[in-house]
């Protein structure tokens, strides 16, 4: 006698029926996207700032003067080539990270740790060429609360009324080091976590507990890093 | 070890970037990057196309970018709907602030004039 299961008794199957993960996500995984999206927040509310002081002036200090030289080998008349080098690191070491994430999948502990090794590699170079840029600028003058003398800040801009030239200087000097200085902050964290990840990978952690999902993890805040990044890029150096 | 996050590790396993997948989409970053330089470096300084037409080019690139990177290299077109809505639809409250905000600074362009 086969048994009558009348439909509210049914076995709910959907992902929101309870007894399983609707996100299908380990925990761990959940959480780093959610603490990124927090992140998000924290940039967004940083550069939108920064675009409704930029929208609403009349001049600004133009990229392609500001930003014209390659640190050690011209001193101007090369601009966004510097910027396009940390941009292209950047993704680089974006790709490795990546590249580890696919090793973790076939156990390939060799291979995860020398993408690591890769990564960590052009994080560093990365904050190197930030620290060279912040120099660069800090020498012609910009700081947080300082910027260049008249007749140097005239060369920054293209027209616009020149009383305002300083207003407008300090505006971008303060915002600039403040959202690149963020940024960077992130990069740093970023590498030390790498470095400590990589530490385990090289200890066998992982390859005992027969998961690489922690490189994932690391991963994904790697990523997003180089996320902020194409913001940063695109709003601070092309538009 | 759960069985559970033994299943998670065993699903995503068969939907993993290949290394021929993720040379693609760095290629594709990589390309976008060098069509932005193209236009900063020569289509707007030899005045093929003025700048107020460069930037929403610029602003449309780097959301592809975004997309690619969010989509490929964080691995979310490959998650469940469900998380992929709870980092996504949050965003809409950055866009609301980027139009609130965009309409206030018309307004102190006035008050500054």
């Amino acid at each position: 006698m086969s048994v009558q299961v009348s439909p509210i008794d049914e076995v709910k199957t959907t992902p929101w029926s309870g007894g399983r993960s609707p996100f299908n996500v380990e925990y761990g995984k959940m959480m780093m996207w959610f603490f990124l999206l927090s992140d998000a927040f924290t940039f967004s509310s940083l550069l939108i700032a920064y675009g409704a002081l930029r929208f609403s002036s009349s001049s600004w200090p133009a990229p392609d003067l500001v930003f014209q030289s390659v640190p050690g080998l011209l001193d101007s008349g090369a601009p966004l080539v510097f910027v396009g080098l940390m941009t292209f690191i950047l993704i680089l070491s974006s790709v490795t990270m990546v590249l580890a994430v696919e090793a973790g999948h076939r156990m390939a502990k060799k291979e995860v740790l020398w993408w690591m090794v890769a990564t960590i590699i052009g994080g560093f170079t990365f904050l190197g060429c930030q620290a060279l840029e912040w120099s660069h600028l800090h020498h012609e003058g910009f700081w947080w609360g300082s910027i260049p003398n008249m007749e140097e800040l005239k060369h920054l801009f293209k027209g616009g009324n020149e009383a305002t030239y300083g207003t407008y200087a300090q505006q971008f000097a303060n915002l600039f080091f403040t959202i690149t200085g963020f940024h960077g902050f992130h990069v740093f964290s970023g590498v030390i976590i790498n470095i400590i990840i990589t530490i385990n990978v090289l200890l066998g952690t992982y390859q005992k507990r027969g998961s690489y999902l922690m490189i994932e993890k690391v991963g994904l805040y790697w990523h997003f890093v180089d996320l902020v990044w194409v913001f940063v890029f695109t709003f601070f150096y092309l538009v | 070890m759960s069985s559970e996050s033994a299943e998670v590790h065993h699903e995503e396993h068969g939907e993993g970037m290949t290394r021929k997948k993720i040379l693609k989409v760095f290629g594709v970053l990589l390309g976008i990057t060098v069509i932005e330089f193209i236009i900063a470096l020569w289509l707007v300084p030899a005045g093929h196309i003025p700048l107020h037409w460069a930037n929403p080019v610029y602003i449309v690139l780097t959301l592809f970018k975004a997309f690619y990177i969010v989509a490929y290299f964080m691995h979310l077109k490959f998650e469940r709907i469900g998380l992929a809505l709870c980092i996504i639809v949050p965003i809409l409250f950055i866009i609301g602030l980027i139009l609130v905000l965009t309409n206030e600074s018309h307004y102190w362009v006035d008050l500054r004039a």
